[in-house]
Parts: structure tokens; C-alpha cells; sequence
């Protein structure tokens, strides 16, 4: 069978969450949570900016850990597994990206600063890309899959070290801190507290949900390939 | 060893990458001049980040390169089969790949000194071996990306994009130490980034070193 019927339904069950979960964050971003003093409305984009980070450094850790996993145990799923971690990863850093610049653009009036965080992000984002690039160019074969592991391997290695050498660059430090486990004054009110903590519940759904589903599309493009392959097979 | 002295000697009869790279770094330091105003103070300000673009790319070419031969002519086959290990393989192509980009880099300096109208005769030593730890960085993590580069369907296109963002803490590194030289600073105010970039060329090479057995197994 193409799927067994238990992971269909919990895929079913994280389905109906997210959608359920998806229209309690939009009430609670844009009606329940209080207008921030200084910045107004547009900080309420922050309830989408922090969580997309969370799930775009997720993405990208799950990606290194199952290419580490593969080239150990060498079994093909922890390989899909890493490839697609890395495609959502690859969104919801882009995510990050466009809704800091247009955060930044009323905040700090400019769309874009080196700051060590946003530049850790772009460099993350083109280190996703180019693993991305690695692997169409290289085929489906086990060599592609071997080749893209030990980048994903370097390119997790890299990416606290251009957070640490951009902190050393200088004193350009523009992002605001974490808000959460910060210094005393820097807390977040109750309820926005809890719309953030809510959103990122629900992004963390979203991310194993669509880990899932693109997990069970790969699966099925295999199968599918085998399939053409014997029928090739057959008609010759 | 053997493999440092077989990459030299087919270099040197045929001189053929050596010579590219280094009319490409001298044509990049040369396009820059252009690109800003020749000789304005904005030029001066520029000229360490010049110097590590042409570098920086002169080296992706010789990179490019280092692999060529051996899948071109199974070469590659002939070394996997000797009796070394894969690791010695990874040093002897990083060594070979280091030998010629410094090359490259040692011919290039005198005529950026020229252009820039730089006084580099003084902060010398320092700078030598600001490139020396850079240059180490950028033959490990080139070395372990070119051997996958050169085995994708795009080869030399894909090299670039591998290397470039992973290099990107070295080469901030870098030129952040040469502006300092250029500026006259001394031993002291550089250590603080040579040790920063000889971590980095630890972090890579270990890495690289680790890595390279699974790009080249059959």
C-alpha cells in the first residue's frame, strides 16, 4: 500500500489542529493581543517573524542531524527526511527574512542592516539554497544523497561560526534581544505571552505537518518510479 | 606527498591553471580600479575587500580545476584503489591546492601594492600570514567542495555556490585583518582575528578531513 492507514491518520489529526489552531492565532494576533506602546500595530508581526525563525533553525538542525544519521547508518529515509526538512527549511527562512524587512523598514527606517542575527539568516538561507542546488544537480542517486549529507554537515559547522565572527565585526547589534528569558524589563505582557507561545505551538504543527506530507509525496514519487521503470521493462 | 609532487609536477609542465588564475586575479584587481574611481580615496578604503575578491576567486578557479583531471582521465579510480587512506588523499590535494593559490596570491600582491599605491613593505610579515591561515581555510573547504562540484552535472557552476557562503567567517576575517594592516596596526591589534582564523582553518580542515571518505567512496 501506499500508506499505512496510522500515519494517514495522524496526518488527519495534525490537519484538522492546524487548521483549528491556525484561526485561533489569527484572532489572537490580531484582536485578543494588546497594541505594543512604542512600535503599534506593526509589531504583531512578531508573533509570525519569531516562530518562522524557530522553525527555519528546526529545519535546518533536523537536516544536519538525519545527514549525519545517513551517512552512519546509510538508510535512505533518514536522507529524505533531511531533504525535506531542508525545503521547509528554505520557506519559512524566507519568511523570516521578508517580515523582518518589513518590520525593519517603519522600525529602524531601512529594510536591511548587517546585524549579526540578519546576516547569520541570509547566510543560513543561502547555505539552504545551495543544498537545495547540490541535490537537483547531482541526480537521485546514493551519491547525490552522500554528497548533500557532508554539506549539510559543513554548513551547520558554519553557521555559529558567522554568528560569532559577525558579532566580532563590531558593534552593530540593531536586533532587539530575546524577549523571552531576557533581562527582567525586557518580558513580554501576559498576553502576548501567551499569543506568541500559542503561534509557535502552531507553527511547530505546521512544520510536522508538512514534513509529513512531503514525506509521503516523495514516497509516492518513488514508488511511482519504480513502477514506470517495470513497465518499461515490460513492454520491451 | 607523492600525490603533492604529482599535482606540481603536471602543473608545472603544463602551467596552464597557475597562468589563468593569475591573470584572473590581476584582471580583478584591475576591473576594480575601474569600478570605482582609479585612484580615489574611496579606492584606498576599498582595498583590502578588493584584494580578498580576487583572491577569493582567482582560488575558486584553481579549485575548480583540482579535481578536473582525476575524474576526467579515472585517475581518481587509480587513486582510490592505491594502498592510503582516503584522509591522505584530502591533505595531498589540499596541499597541492594551497601551494598554488598562494602562489597565485604572492604574485598578484606586488602589482595590487602598485595600483593601491600601498606601503605594504612594512605590515609584510603580517600580512603574509594573514593569507597564509586564509588561504588554508579556503584549500579545506575547497578541496572537500570541489571533489563534489566536479562530479555534478553543472561542475564549475556549482563550486561557487557551495563555497562562497561557508568561506564567508573566513574571508570576513580576512579582510577585517588586512584593512587593520593596511592601517599600519601591528602584531598586536591582529591577534585577535589571526586566532579567530586559525580556529576557523581547525574547525574546516577537521571537518573537511572527516567528510572527505564519504564524497569519494564508490
Amino acid at each position: 500500500m501506499l500508506t499505512d492507514s496510522k500515519s494517514q491518520r495522524v496526518e488527519n489529526v495534525l490537519g484538522l489542529l492546524l487548521f483549528l489552531g491556525m484561526l485561533m492565532t489569527l484572532y489572537n494576533v490580531f484582536i485578543y493581543a494588546p497594541t505594543e506602546k512604542s512600535m503599534g500595530d506593526v509589531q504583531r508581526i512578531f508573533y509570525f517573524h519569531v516562530p518562522s525563525a524557530f522553525i527555519a533553525f528546526l529545519g535546518f538542525l533536523v537536516c544536519a542531524g538525519y545527514s549525519v544519521a545517513f551517512l552512519i547508518k546509510r538508510n535512505h529515509r533518514y536522507d529524505r527526511v533531511a531533504y525535506v526538512s531542508a525545503e521547509i527549511g528554505v520557506l519559512f527562512s524566507t519568511i523570516v527574512l521578508i517580515t523582518g524587512m518589513i518590520w525593519a523598514r517603519p522600525i529602524w527606517q531601512t529594510w536591511w542592516t548587517w546585524d549579526p542575527r540578519l546576516t547569520t539568516m541570509f547566510i543560513l538561507w543561502f547555505l539552504y539554497i545551495a543544498y537545495l542546488m547540490l541535490r537537483n544537480f547531482t541526480g537521485e542517486d546514493e551519491r547525490g544523497a552522500r554528497f548533500a549529507a557532508v554539506f549539510a554537515i559543513i554548513a551547520s559547522a558554519d553557521v555559529p561560526i558567522v554568528y560569532m565572527s559577525i558579532r566580532w565585526w563590531g558593534d552593530r547589534m540593531m536586533h532587539p534581544k530575546p524577549v523571552l528569558m531576557g533581562d527582567e524589563d525586557s518580558g513580554l505582557a501576559p498576553e502576548m505571552l501567551y499569543t506568541f507561545l500559542f503561534a509557535l505551538a502552531v507553527f511547530l504543527i505546521l512544520y510536522f505537518y508538512l514534513m509529513m506530507l512531503r514525506l509521503r509525496q516523495e514516497r509516492t514519487a518513488e514508488i511511482l518510479n519504480s513502477m514506470k521503470k517495470n513497465l518499461a521493462l515490460h513492454e520491451e | 606527498m607523492t600525490l603533492v609532487y604529482k599535482d606540481l609536477l603536471s602543473e608545472f609542465r603544463s602551467r596552464e591553471t597557475i597562468s589563468s588564475m593569475l591573470v584572473f586575479s590581476m584582471l580583478v584587481v584591475a576591473i576594480f580600479n575601474f569600478a570605482f574611481d582609479p585612484g580615489s580615496a574611496y579606492a584606498q578604503q576599498a582595498a583590502p575587500g578588493i584584494l580578498w575578491v580576487a583572491f577569493t576567486f582567482s582560488g575558486i578557479i584553481g579549485l575548480n580545476r583540482s579535481f578536473v583531471h582525476e575524474v576526467d582521465k579515472g585517475c581518481l579510480h587509480g587513486l582510490l584503489l592505491a594502498p592510503f587512506e582516503h584522509g591522505a588523499i584530502f591533505f595531498g590535494k589540499m596541499l597541492g591546492n594551497l601551494i598554488f593559490i598562494s602562489i597565485v596570491e604572492l604574485l598578484t600582491l606586488p602589482l595590487f601594492a602598485v595600483f593601491f599605491n600601498l606601503q605594504t613593505l612594512q605590515g609584510l610579515p603580517q600580512l603574509l600570514v594573514v593569507i597564509l591561515l586564509t588561504t588554508l581555510g579556503f584549500s579545506a573547504v575547497g578541496t572537500l567542495f570541489s571533489a563534489i562540484s566536479v562530479n555534478t552535472k553543472t561542475r564549475e557552476m556549482m563550486l561557487p555556490i557551495l563555497f562562497l557562503p561557508v568561506v564567508i567567517p573566513i574571508l570576513l576575517a580576512a579582510v577585517n585583518a588586512t584593512a587593520m594592516i593596511f592601517d599600519g596596526k601591528g602584531w598586536n591589534d591582529i591577534s585577535d582575528w589571526l586566532r579567530l582564523l586559525a580556529a576557523f582553518d581547525l574547525i574546516f580542515i577537521s571537518l573537511a578531513y572527516l567528510t572527505f571518505g564519504f564524497v569519494v567512496e564508490e
